[in-house]
């Protein structure tokens, strides 16, 4: 087979997998050696749905033991297979990162035999492409579950991040589609991860000449699939933010939900549109985890289990809050500031820089990049009500929807109809 | 405040060194830049011509005080300003280091003021440029060399050079900014960035061909039709940069044929 329809149908394979991010490292690039490694990341390309790519995204091979009914590498799909050899795949790797397409290799796998056996080759694979070719770029490998902690362990030395895929909001859901994983498999090795990471950072402390030793430094990810199974978004995100709290992930990914199988067990293919809506508000709502320090109990309520379609859940949670407004600019601290609807980590922080020098307005917030269309409804400048501040609450929801609906628009069209009926309740 | 300060509009070499000279000049004689004219600028001013050759020693001291009497940061934000995108950089650029002389390292915190936000929406604007360059510059190999061709907004060449230096230690590789004329040259160990007016670069051969073949496949295999969505592409990803990427060349030429 070409290696070109080889690199097709191992990429087409793997493209459903959402996490493409180089983040997490900062790596200077080393003697004898090719590639460095930057901790914001950084995105190569953006392919025609949007996403960023940043890493060579593919399948080691396709040839599955398994038969999960959303996969479409399931045992039971009828699609063309095909494996790559370590060598063709360290080849094109070094190639590719020559020429600056990519930041570095994302290498996952379907389970050819057993989970050890699969595990042992790209450990193989990723060997003979740290040590024979030098490679010193970014590495994300997929564990996959059941293996040999020790197989591991040994795949982390060569990764910088790891991940394991949760693949379904529960475990009910995940012992009707994919019989073959259990939860406690998968949690396994993600506890085994954590624990990896925190000793190789133990002993790092103690030898800091061990640097070749260092288990997946960049952390570990997850990704789980929205829509296929009824959990609600509360169930999500409690589960999202016990990830990160229990697990220590650096990363919770999102996957919308599409067709690629017709079994019974899930939504029908036919008029089925992917939800990307909601998953756009889950990534806001793991954004406000992460950097806004959100609770995830705050964000949803138990009578209100979902997010609100028309609305990001940051103004959800101010206009549910009119007690915590407004915000006084030139007085309130980083985490007051960071509760406001249009501004941001980067704004805040320049709102602390820029009140050592004068008083706030209107028109400097502008300059410090705070989007006033937002923020308007929940400040004052030096006591001064903004002009949006005279609305009231409903007043402001109105206007907030009335901003957001582009945004909504471009994401689901289709929803059009819906939307009209409930805007401005 | 204009008070004793001669206004005049400055002639020189276009340089940095240049631009310093200029700055130590107009401090001792009292003379407040209204312009600037670099060395090919034929632009008549109303204010007299104030010629000034380049002097590195002067331009040292300058830059060298920048740091003294204001702070590391300051002197970062002119050298790397002179780089940037900025329509009357240098009147800018005079103006807030006058501005960090009178008020010190706490200069910075002016970011509302207008002396100050000018300069710093503009270094943001290049900054991320940069980043973005480091992502989207695509190298092709003719016989060993990887070259590359970019056309960015600012100068952002020296912002690049730690990056691929390091990144690329055991390569040999030259970036050439088709805007500003210059090329960064990298070959075992050592830089250099020059001017250069236009390089012809040779044809991929086979080998270069088969990557690109292979590339282009990976990226259009890699999107998800369902998802579909140019709009959100090309905001990541502006059209200006489109150009110079292998993969989304052919993109482009076929929107040309279809609009022209």
């Amino acid at each position: 087979m070409e290696l070109l329809d080889k690199l097709t149908i191992l990429t087409d394979a793997a493209k459903y997998d959402a996490a493409c991010t180089s983040s997490g490292l900062d790596r200077k690039g080393q003697k004898g050696r090719l590639g460095s490694a930057m901790a914001p990341g950084c995105c190569h390309s953006f392919s025609a749905d949007g996403r960023c790519i940043t890493l060579l995204k593919v399948l080691l091979t396709n040839c599955c033991a398994y038969d999960c009914q959303y996969c479409v590498n399931r045992r039971s799909n009828d699609t063309p297979r095909a494996a790559f050899t370590p060598r063709e795949l360290a080849e094109l790797t070094i190639q590719f990162y020559r020429r600056n397409y990519i930041e570095g290799l994302f290498l996952s796998s379907a389970v050819l035999r057993d989970p050890d056996y699969t595990t042992e080759l790209m450990i193989r694979a990723l060997r003979l492409l740290r040590q024979d070719y030098g490679f010193g770029g970014y590495i994300h490998a997929k564990a996959i579950p059941g293996a040999d902690p020790a197989l591991t362990w040994q795949l982390g030395l060569l990764a910088d991040r790891l991940s394991v895929n949760i693949e379904l909001p529960s475990a009910r859901s995940l012992s009707l589609l994919a019989p073959d994983k259990k939860k406690e498999a998968i949690l396994k090795p993600m506890a085994l991860i954590r624990e990896g990471s925190a000793e190789s950072r133990r002993s790092l402390r103690r030898l800091p000449e061990a640097r070749a030793l260092r288990f997946a430094p960049a952390g570990q990810s997850t990704q789980m699939i929205i829509g296929a199974t009824p959990e609600n978004d509360r169930q999500i995100l409690n589960l999202t933010q016990n990830l990160y709290r229990k697990y220590r992930l650096k990363r919770v990914f999102y996957s919308a939900y599409l067709p690629v199988s017709g079994s019974r067990l899930l939504p029908a293919a036919e008029h089925f549109k992917p939800p990307l809506l909601r998953e756009h508000r889950l990534y806001q709502a793991d954004w406000l985890l992460r950097f806004y320090h959100f609770d995830a109990s705050e964000l949803l309520e138990e009578s209100q289990p979902n997010f609100d379609p028309q609305l990001d859940p940051k103004c959800c949670w101010a206009l549910r809050h009119p007690d915590f407004f407004p915000v006084e600019v030139n007085s309130a601290d980083y985490e007051r500031l960071l509760r406001v609807p249009g501004i941001g980590v980067t704004s805040a922080r320049r709102i602390l820089i820029a009140r050592r020098s004068s008083r706030l307005d209107e028109l400097s917030l502008k300059k410090l990049g705070v989007v006033l269309k937002r923020a308007r409804y929940f400040i004052t400048c030096s006591g001064r009500m903004t002009e949006g501040l005279r609305l009231g609450p409903e007043g402001a929801r109105r206007q907030l929807l009335a901003l957001e609906r582009p945004r909504v628009l471009a994401l689901e069209p289709e929803q059009l109809s819906l939307f009209d009926r409930e805007v401005g309740v | 405040m204009r008070e004793g300060w001669t206004q005049v509009s400055f002639r020189y070499d276009g340089s940095f060194a240049g631009f310093l000279t200029c700055v130590y000049e107009s401090f001792r004689h009292f003379e407040e830049p209204m312009a600037f004219c670099g060395p090919e600028e034929d632009r008549c001013s109303i204010w007299p011509e104030r010629p000034v050759e380049t002097d590195p020693g002067h331009a040292k001291q300058i830059y060298r005080a920048l740091r003294e009497k204001a702070s590391k940061e300051v002197q970062r934000m002119v050298t790397h300003g002179y780089l940037a995108d900025l329509e009357g950089k240098e009147c800018i650029l005079w103006q807030f280091i006058r501005m960090a002389w009178d008020i010190g390292p706490g200069v910075i915190y002016w970011i509302t003021d207008e002396r100050v936000s000018r300069l710093d929406k503009a270094l943001r604007a290049m900054y991320n440029e940069a980043h973005l360059l480091k992502g989207f510059t695509r190298f092709s190999d003719c016989r060993g060399l990887l070259w590359a061709q970019i056309s960015p907004k600012n100068r952002v060449l020296p912002l690049l050079r730690p990056h691929f230096c390091d990144r690329f230690q055991m390569e040999t590789f030259l970036i050439f900014d088709d805007v500003h004329h210059e090329a960064l040259v990298y070959a075992q160990g050592q830089w250099a960035i020059r001017p250069v007016d236009s390089i012809q670069f040779p044809a991929a051969d086979a080998r270069e061909e088969d990557y690109r073949r292979l590339w282009k496949t990976f990226y259009d295999t890699v999107a998800i039709q369902s998802r579909h969505n140019p709009r959100l592409r090309q905001s990541n990803l502006p059209k200006r940069y489109w150009h110079h990427m292998t993969e989304l060349r052919e993109e482009l030429a076929q929107e040309g044929l279809v609009s022209r």
